[in-house]
This record gives C-alpha cells, sequence and structure tokens, in this order.
C-alpha cells in the first residue's frame, strides 16, 4: 500500500512539473490537465466514506424514531391522549376561532414591532451618546433598560394593564388592547435596545476614526458610518427577538384580550377537549418556523460576510 | 510659510512616554517622512495631529492657528486634514463612490452630482474607474488603499496625513500605491508621512526625521538621514532595515 501511494505521488509530481512550466497559459493549462491516478483513487475514496456516512446516520435515525414511536404507541393513555388532543373534525370545526385570535396577535406584534423599533433606538443612540447635555437622558435610558429586562413580561403587563386605568388620567385609554401592547413595546423595547447597543459597539473603532478624520461630526458619523454596519450585524438577533415577541404577544390574554390562545381556551373549556391548544400551536409553527429558518439563513450569511471581510 | 508646526509636543499613554518634547515644521508644498522602529510614536504623532489623540503638553499649529486649544471646533481642524491608515478603514457598508463622496457632500457642502463627477476623475486619473461602483471587500489591498488615499484628497485639504499605508500590502501592491503619492507630491500636497519603505522615503521626502522612544533623533534632507546618519542609534535602525533587506 505505502508503495503504492509513494509511487502515485511521484507520478503526480512529474506531471505537476510539466504543468506548471511559466510557458504555458492558464487556459492551456487547465485543458491538458486530466485527473493523476492518485486523485481518482482519492475519489472513490471519499465516495464510500460518504455513503458509509449516510448509512450510519439512516441507522441512528431509525433507532432513535423507533424508540419515540414505541414510547408513544404503548403509553397507556394513549387513546384518550388522541381523541381529547388530535380530534382532527373538531379542530376544523374550531379552526376559524383559534384564527381569529391568531389575527389579533399578528397585528399586536406587527404595532409592537413598529413601536419597539422607533424606543429601542433611541433608547440604544442615548445609552452611547457622549454628549455632556445628554446625561441625564443617559442614565434615565440605562435605569429604564435595568428595569424592564428585570421585571417579568407578564407582571409588566398586569401592572400596565391594571394600574394604568387605576390612576383615572382621563386622557389615558383603558382598552386592554392597547394597554397590553404597551407593556409588550415597554419590556421588548429593553432587550432590543441593548440588541441594538451591542451592534453599536462592536463596529470597530478604526471606522469611527476613519469617519472623524474626514471631518464628520459625531452625530454624522453615527448616522452614515456606525449604525448602518451596525444594522447589519444586528439583523438575526433582532429577528430572534421577533419571533419571541409574537409568542408573547399571547400573554396579553391574561388582560381579557381574545388572542388565538385565549380563543382555544375558551373552546378547550367548553367541550373539555383540548384539540383548540393543538390547533393554535400548528398555527403558530406555520408563522415561526419560517421566521426561524429565514433567521438562520440571515446569520449563516452575516457570518459568511464577516469572515470573507478578513481584516476589515 | 510652515502649514503645520508642531511644538513641543508630549504624549503619554499611562507610564509610558511616547511622544517627549517633539518639534517639527511641515513647509507648504513639503513632504515630511517620519522613520522610526514601531513604537517610536509616529503614528501617535499623526493621530495628535488630526486630534484623533489629545496631546498632553505643547501646541500644534495648522496655518499658524492653534488646533491644540480646547475649545476649538476639531471637527473643523479635521476638515482641514487628510489621513490615510494602515489598515485602508474604507467603510465596507458603501460603494468606492459613497466613500469617496461622504465627506465633500456631507461635511463640505458639495452638490452631489458634483462630487461624483470629481470623484469620478480622480479615479480615472488613478486607474480605478471601473471599481467606482464595487464594494471595498471586492478590492485586492492595493486597491482598496488607492481608494482610501482619493477619499482623504477629494476633500483636497491643506495637509495630508499617510500613516505607514503600505505596511499591510505585498510589494507589488505597495508600489501601486506609492505611485499615488509620488504623483501627489508632485501636485504640490503638504505633507507629513510615516512609512518603512526607505527607497521611497528618498523620492519623496523634503525632510526625513529618525524618531526614537518619542523624540526626532536626527532630522536633515533623505541623503543626509539614510546615508550619512550620524546618531548611532539611526545608524543601528538603518543597518537593521538593510539587513532585512528592505532599503
Amino acid at each position: 500500500m505505502r508503495e503504492r501511494l509513494s509511487l502515485s505521488r511521484d507520478k503526480r509530481k512529474s506531471s505537476m512539473t510539466q504543468n506548471d512550466s511559466p510557458a504555458q497559459s492558464d487556459l492551456s493549462r487547465a485543458s491538458s490537465w486530466s485527473p493523476s491516478p492518485r486523485e481518482l483513487e482519492r475519489r472513490i475514496q471519499r465516495q464510500n466514506h460518504a455513503r458509509y456516512r449516510v448509512r450510519i446516520a439512516s441507522f441512528t435515525s431509525l433507532i432513535f424514531i423507533g424508540v419515540i414511536a414505541g414510547g408513544i404507541y404503548f403509553s397507556p393513555g394513549r387513546k384518550v391522549v388522541a381523541e381529547t388532543f388530535f380530534d382532527w373534525n373538531y379542530g376544523r370545526e374550531v379552526s376559524h376561532l383559534v384564527f381569529r385570535g391568531l389575527i389579533t396577535n399578528l397585528t399586536l406584534t406587527v404595532v409592537a414591532a413598529v413601536c419597539i423599533g422607533a424606543l429601542s433606538l433611541l433608547l440604544a443612540l442615548a445609552r452611547t451618546s457622549r454628549s455632556a447635555a445628554l446625561t441625564p437622558v443617559r442614565f434615565l435610558a440605562t435605569a429604564y433598560v435595568d428595569i424592564f429586562r428585570g421585571v417579568p413580561l407578564l407582571l409588566t403587563i398586569l401592572l400596565i394593564g391594571f394600574g394604568l386605568p387605576a390612576l383615572r388620567i382621563s386622557w389615558l385609554t383603558s382598552n386592554v388592547t392597547v394597554l397590553g401592547t404597551i407593556a409588550v413595546v415597554l419590556t421588548y423595547s429593553a432587550y432590543v435596545a441593548e440588541v441594538l447597543r451591542s451592534g453599536i459597539l462592536s463596529v470597530h473603532p478604526s471606522q469611527r476614526a476613519a469617519a472623524r478624520s474626514l471631518g464628520l461630526t459625531a452625530n454624522q458619523t453615527m448616522r452614515f458610518v456606525v449604525l448602518p454596519q451596525a444594522f447589519k450585524r444586528v439583523i438575526p438577533p433582532i429577528l430572534n427577538d421577533f419571533v419571541a415577541l409574537l409568542k408573547d404577544t399571547g400573554l396579553v390574554s391574561v388582560l381579557g384580550v381574545t388572542d388565538a390562545i385565549r380563543a382555544a381556551q375558551i373552546e378547550g373549556s367548553r367541550t373539555f377537549n383540548y384539540t383548540p391548544y393543538v390547533m393554535a400551536a400548528i398555527m403558530f409553527l406555520a408563522i415561526t418556523i419560517p421566521l426561524t429558518r429565514y433567521t438562520d439563513y440571515m446569520l449563516k450569511k452575516s457570518i459568511d460576510r464577516q469572515n470573507a471581510q478578513g481584516t476589515a | 510659510m510652515n502649514v503645520l508646526e508642531v511644538h513641543g509636543v508630549r504624549k503619554t499613554f499611562g507610564n509610558e512616554v511616547v511622544l517627549a518634547d517633539l518639534s517639527l515644521n511641515v513647509p507648504e508644498h513639503s513632504a515630511t517622512v517620519l522613520i522610526g522602529a514601531s513604537g517610536s510614536g509616529k503614528s501617535t504623532l499623526l493621530r495628535c495631529i488630526n486630534l484623533l489623540d489629545r496631546v498632553d503638553d505643547g501646541v500644534i499649529l495648522l496655518d499658524g492657528v492653534e488646533i491644540t486649544d480646547p475649545l476649538i471646533h476639531a471637527d473643523g481642524v479635521r476638515k482641514q486634514l487628510g489621513m490615510v491608515f494602515q489598515s485602508f478603514n474604507l467603510f465596507p457598508h458603501m460603494s468606492v463612490l459613497d466613500n469617496i463622496t461622504l465627506s465633500p457632500i456631507r461635511v463640505h457642502g458639495v452638490e452631489k452630482s458634483r462630487a461624483e463627477d470629481e470623484a469620478i476623475t480622480l479615479l480615472r486619473r488613478f486607474d480605478l474607474v471601473d471599481k467606482a461602483n464595487q464594494f471595498p471587500d471586492r478590492l485586492s489591498g492595493g486597491q482598496q488603499q488607492r481608494v482610501a488615499i482619493i477619499r482623504s484628497i477629494a476633500v483636497r485639504p491643506r495637509l495630508l496625513l499617510l500613516d505607514e499605508v503600505t505596511s499591510s500590502l505585498d510589494p507589488i501592491l505597495v508600489n501601486e500605491v506609492l505611485s499615488i503619492v509620488r504623483d501627489l507630491k508632485a501636485d504640490g500636497m503638504t505633507m507629513v508621512l510615516a512609512t518603512h519603505e526607505m527607497g521611497f522615503a528618498t523620492q519623496v521626502a523634503d525632510e526625513v526625521c529618525f524618531l526614537d522612544a518619542g523624540k526626532i533623533l536626527e532630522r536633515g534632507s533623505a541623503q543626509q538621514v539614510l546615508e550619512n546618519p550620524q546618531n548611532p542609534r539611526t545608524q543601528d535602525f538603518l543597518l537593521k532595515v538593510h539587513q532585512a533587506g528592505r532599503l
């Protein structure tokens, strides 16, 4: 074996020196090349190894799926669960009710996302600014982020939903959907602001130096040089937060908003059949899975871009 | 007339004295070349002139105006200066053309169409016009640095600062970058350069300054300093440069 290896290596070496003569143009070199015996041998080895890997993967997957399927099939409550959670006829019946609730979730998500975008950008800019005049704003922004990241969202929703109307300020709405949205916006802005801030801080100081050396002011540097680069980098984590936001809008149901989860709950407690919950879960998944796949895709793209940039 | 005057400048980082009582005059249309080992203070001096770093003592005058005055409008000073960095520092999210026109449009209030025309003229002059709409990551290091130089001269600076602009390039790319700098010198651009390219220093320098531990130990024409150095430390440095094959 070793003899064969060294032999074919020698062959390759001699063919290489022939091909590498500088008089030959790139084109003729490409057309005159044909794989050496050693290369052909390697391709077969690689192919065999790939097939071996597929066999191993299929084998472990089969065992894995078999164990789970068997576990479910032989569980004593299988029949009851199938009836109370997976009654598809009943599920089809209630799907429009759950779907109407889901529309509420989606509307809430979109409206909240817009508000979160604006508020979190202001917070991030306030926290990263170095201006003397903005010192109190910087302090306030830090306190805000600390507080709203630290209080559970459910608690914030309850406090805003029941606390604000109790103030009896005449111009303030008592619409629970609006109040719930405000609570979600307040909490998520704190999260997103921190993501944005980390993006701003991740832009290399040399970019700032280059911008300032061209005479750009601190504000212009932020607007034209730092923020565009920061935005690009935080797209994946922001999309992540967006998916979480969509799911967390369900929490406003504690104020009495009929969202998808609440609608399913109402139906389920009426008939003691929990298929509506499963329907709600399927509907959420139908939206969140494409979103998370897209997030992964964006993340991969952004990592590739950073690797390609090298020293920049 | 001196475009730049540096009087007794001192700069420390913690306990480390980077610039110690350093003085320098740069007459109009002249090129001053700073040589010296890494850490001798060349880059720090350039950053202090550009107000990217604050001096701890001494005075820097630009066209007779003290720019080390704490109340001076730093952005206004930088408007008159161009700076090119060792690591190019192009803006990766902007095309070559946008990189060049950003400052003319946003800082100098030049109309967009005129700024772009002028940028194209510069790009054509330095053989880069076909790259105008490319993004920096599609360019070679030499092309990136040439764009960075064009970006810094697009605002017609009074003084151009070049900080080891060829240190991260291979020998072939070094040459294409240096040829731009030679052209600018021929145009009469006033400049201060930090470099390790001694042959190049000989070609463009009106004055060569050898920096060591934050002081200018020896200064004079390129011939005086590079070929007939008097100070033993200069001799030692040049000997090492020579041994590395870079003279």
